[in-house]
């Protein structure tokens, strides 16, 4: 096994603690994670108050390995301490590294996963079409060249970027702010199933403890620790997804944004991170030239991200244009001077060719760079 | 004494023959109707004894069964009144039986005795033929409306006095023709030139009527989305005169009819709070929806996502077949349903254009999901509604009605003679088996079909459905092949939804 039992204690006596740490810490900072590491008698002190401190006590008296053990086999998770050799090395980095990981998969699969490049695909709940093509096809562009995609299967980005690293026949790492025997949200129960399936599950709370507040920013350190990268798709300002980017700064991991609307609330996140120096990441080959620096990616990869050049005829080019801008058909149409029939024709090829994508209903949007 | 005469009874669209029987003998004097009458049949005595008494008749003071034969269906509604007092005027002998053997009649009565409009008079008169009656007599409102029927000689009468008077010969008023109703207005539908820019919207407009395919239009309120499809009627080809007589039959069941034969097609436009039975039809007496109404027209559904879910999914099998099927207890009565469905909604929830939106990809998820997808599925393309105001300012006069349905009407003969002898009416309703018949791929057009799209790649029921288009399109042009760029026309109208998590 590749728990200690007093890792274990404290795991199940946080989750014991949680609805307690809830009080304490709605805010980010200090950070919840601060209080994560302290020791047992040291966090029972700080967090249950005076009434429950005997309860809490009382936990720790009682609590039985085995049984929790028993309990680990029976959701099927497997739990890696920072004690053992396969802890990942990523996450030792952190100040207050969680105790015990719980996974899905073995910690080999594990281990084998953040062998490759990690990126972390992190966004807001609501991204607008745009965050949302940028997000799935950095997840696909990623996973097909290889790279390790870690996000947190929340709402918006974070579920677009697995479900595109799912579709690029990817690996994809999820990071639960709740026990990883556990789909949340569950609309996402699906997509769940299906990163469990390929990739692996993580948190750092035992199984079935539900998520809190607090356990959000706490789950971002993890994310942040693990990638090499942290990239911000779309994100709010404040929102949590400048959180993990915060995480991935002090790490001193690189964090990368992509350009948002400088007119769109949306964007406000993304684009103060660019102003602040983060790298600029208009597709998977900036992701690329990052990890290995620019002009030395290994072209293999190249090739297999890149898209193909684009020779396009005038009038495809046109409509193209159009559809970048935001103009409707029949501005298009009067724009260049072509019939209505012709422009719908452009369509249909740009489409098929893969330049663009449904946006809202019955719009279209340029597809994302690779 | 014993008598009877044939009448009809509306059942959908159809009319059912039923006899009425009377029977005058001595005894109490009672008035009994019996052969399932609703409350309406039932109140008919009163009429039909008011009725015969105030037209200087007699009423028998004798024991009177009236039965409504076959005794196992439901009687509705007021149109046997007519037929009581005739079967009653010939059993107590003031009326030659005789007379009344290769005649039908229906009708309402006042109290006064004259006769009132009945709704369904063309489905009695078709019923009447196909019974092989000789002689329909009806309200003289409903004469005109029940001649358009040929095969069978219609006459009205004012009263039921007038009705007495013509069957025992004292009165011989010629037969009522189709042209006796009062001349109509000749139908006029706006005109397209009024629409400035939405060149994409128009292209689109022009393309279903060609081929008799659904449409749904995109845009944001007030760009004009109503205005257009009021414009299509105004395209599409006349009705034929079988598809004039069954738009006229429906009318007339439903009691819209103006009496004439129908010289254009319908067009309905129900608001979006309209219920499921409101929509394809429904009720204990099975009573004609929208869409029926719209049969060989249009149904115009604006802001299709706040129609309800019900309403919408209970669209699938008439557009599906063409028919809407009503059960009711073990009778179950079909309706013809075949009409073009325009359907109009914004993109996005806000409604805003395109450069002000500022909904999620979630938002957008969401509305487009309330539009039922077995729905999208019927159809076949999708445009798009410009609301700048600058468009509108473009040079010239925009391009009438008349010369867009000059290419329309060539299309739709090209379409007659492909499908010349079988059911088929446009490439809409082509199958797959049609569609592989008369839509021969260029080579290259295989190939772009089998690509598909980066996030779906083309299902078989949108496959078929973009080689129908290409199919019109190209009838459109005049062109005997498709073309690739056809293709790809057809293509770039398929209906896009926004990016989502499978959930």
């Amino acid at each position: 096994m590749t728990v200690c039992k007093s890792c274990l204690r404290h795991s199940h006596l946080i989750a014991h603690l949680a609805p307690r740490i809830a009080g304490l810490l709605d805010r980010p900072r200090p950070r919840p994670a601060s209080i994560l590491d302290l020791g047992e008698h040291a966090l029972i002190e700080t967090v249950a108050g005076p009434e429950r401190e005997a309860a809490a006590f009382a936990f720790l008296e009682q609590f039985d390995a085995d049984a929790a053990l028993e309990a680990l086999i029976e959701s099927h998770l497997e739990a890696i301490c920072r004690h053992a050799a396969q802890y990942p090395e990523g996450l030792r980095q952190l100040t207050d590294a969680p105790r015990v990981l719980y996974c899905t998969a073995s910690p080999d699969r594990l281990g084998e996963l953040l062998a490759e490049p990690t990126v972390t695909v992190v966004g807001t709940r609501k991204p607008s079409p745009y965050g949302s093509e940028v997000a799935r096809e950095l997840g696909r562009g990623l996973a097909a060249v290889g790279v390790t995609v870690i996000s947190g299967l929340a709402l918006g980005v974070d579920a677009l970027a697995h479900e595109g690293a799912l579709a690029g026949k990817g690996r994809p790492i999820a990071v639960l702010a709740c026990g990883a025997n556990l789909a949340y949200p569950a609309r996402h129960r699906p997509l769940y199933r299906r990163v469990r399936e390929t990739g692996v599950v993580l948190s750092e709370l035992p199984p079935g403890c539900r998520p809190f507040r607090w356990s959000f920013p706490a789950r971002n350190r993890i994310m942040a620790a693990l990638g090499a990268i942290t990239v911000v798709v779309e994100a709010a300002d404040p929102s949590g997804t400048l959180i993990t980017a915060a995480f991935a700064a002090d790490l001193g991991r690189t964090v990368g944004a992509v350009p948002g609307h400088v007119t769109s609330w949306r964007a406000d996140g993304n684009n103060r991170l660019l102003r602040e120096g983060a790298a600029t990441i208009r597709g998977t080959k900036d992701v690329l030239d990052e990890i290995y620096g620019v002009g030395n990616t290994p072209t293999y990869l190249i090739d297999a991200a890149s898209s193909h050049a684009l020779s396009l005829e005038p009038r495809l080019r046109a409509v193209l244009d159009g559809v970048e801008m935001g103009e409707t058909l029949g501005e298009i149409a009067a724009r260049t001077g072509m019939s209505a029939g012709a422009v719908r024709s452009a369509l249909g090829e740009l489409e098929v060719a893969g330049l663009i994508v449904s946006g809202a209903l019955g719009w279209y949007q340029r597809v994302a760079r690779r | 004494m014993l008598a009877s005469i044939a009448t009809f009874a509306l059942e959908g669209v159809d009319s059912r023959e039923v006899t009425v029987e009377v029977d005058v003998r001595p005894g109490l004097p009672v008035f009994t109707v019996v052969g399932l009458p609703d409350a309406a049949v039932r109140e008919a005595r009163e009429r039909v004894r008011a009725a015969v008494l105030n037209s200087g008749l007699e009423f028998p003071l004798k024991r009177l069964t009236a039965n409504l034969a076959p005794a196992h269906v439901r009687k509705a509604g007021p149109s046997f009144d007519l037929a009581l007092a005739v079967a009653l005027l010939a059993a107590s002998g003031q009326l030659p039986p005789e007379d009344l053997e290769s005649s039908a009649v229906c009708g309402e009565l006042s109290l006064g005795g004259e006769l009132r409009p009945v709704h369904g008079a063309v489905a009695v008169a078709v019923g009447a033929r196909q019974a092989g009656y000789r002689r329909l007599i009806v309200p003289s409102e409903n004469a005109a409306e029940a001649a358009i029927v040929d095969g069978i000689e219609v006459l009205g009468a004012p009263t039921l006095r007038g009705l007495v008077d013509l069957v025992t010969g004292r009165w011989a008023p010629p037969p009522a023709s189709a042209g006796d109703a009062p001349a109509r207005e000749p139908a006029s539908w706006p005109d397209l030139a009024d629409v400035h820019g939405q060149l994409d919207a128009r292209r689109a407009l022009e393309i279903a009527a060609a081929g008799g395919h659904n449409l749904l239009m995109i845009g944001p309120p007030g760009a004009g989305k109503t205005m257009l499809a009021r414009r299509l009627p105004g395209i599409l080809p006349p009705p034929t005169f079988e598809e004039a007589l069954e738009i006229t039959r429906v009318h007339s069941v439903a009691g819209i009819s103006d009496g004439r034969l129908a010289d254009a097609r319908p067009f309905r436009a129900p608001h979006h709070t309209i219920s499921p039975s409101g929509l394809v039809g429904g009720g204990s007496t099975p009573r004609p929806g929208e869409i029926t109404l719209a049969h060989r027209g249009v149904l115009f559904l604006d802001e299709l996502a706040e129609f309800s879910r019900p309403a919408l999914e209970a669209l699938r099998q008439p557009l599906e077949e063409g028919v809407v099927k009503v059960t009711r207890g073990q009778r179950s009565i079909v309706f013809p349903a075949a009409a073009m469905l325009i359907g109009a909604c914004n993109s996005c929830p806000c409604a805003r254009p395109r450069a002000e939106c500022t909904c999620s990809a979630t938002d957008m998820l969401r509305y487009a999901r309330r539009l039922s997808a077995p729905l999208l599925d019927r159809i076949d393309l999708v445009c798009q509604l410009d609301a700048s105001p600058q468009l509108a300012a473009v040079k010239g006069r925009p391009e009438g009605s008349a010369t867009v349905r000059e290419r329309v009407l060539a299309a739709r003969e090209l379409q007659r003679c492909r499908f010349a002898g079988t059911d088929v009416r446009s490439n809409a309703d082509m199958d797959a088996r049609l569609t592989s018949i008369h839509v021969a791929l260029p080579a290259r057009a295989r190939e772009r079909l089998l690509t598909g799209t980066r996030h779906a790649p083309l299902s078989a029921r949108g496959h078929d459905r973009v080689l129908r288009l290409a199919r019109t399109i190209a009838d459109l042009h005049g062109r005997p092949k498709v073309s690739l760029a056809d293709i790809d026309e057809a293509l770039g109208y398929k209906l896009t939804v926004p990016l989502g998590v499978a959930a």
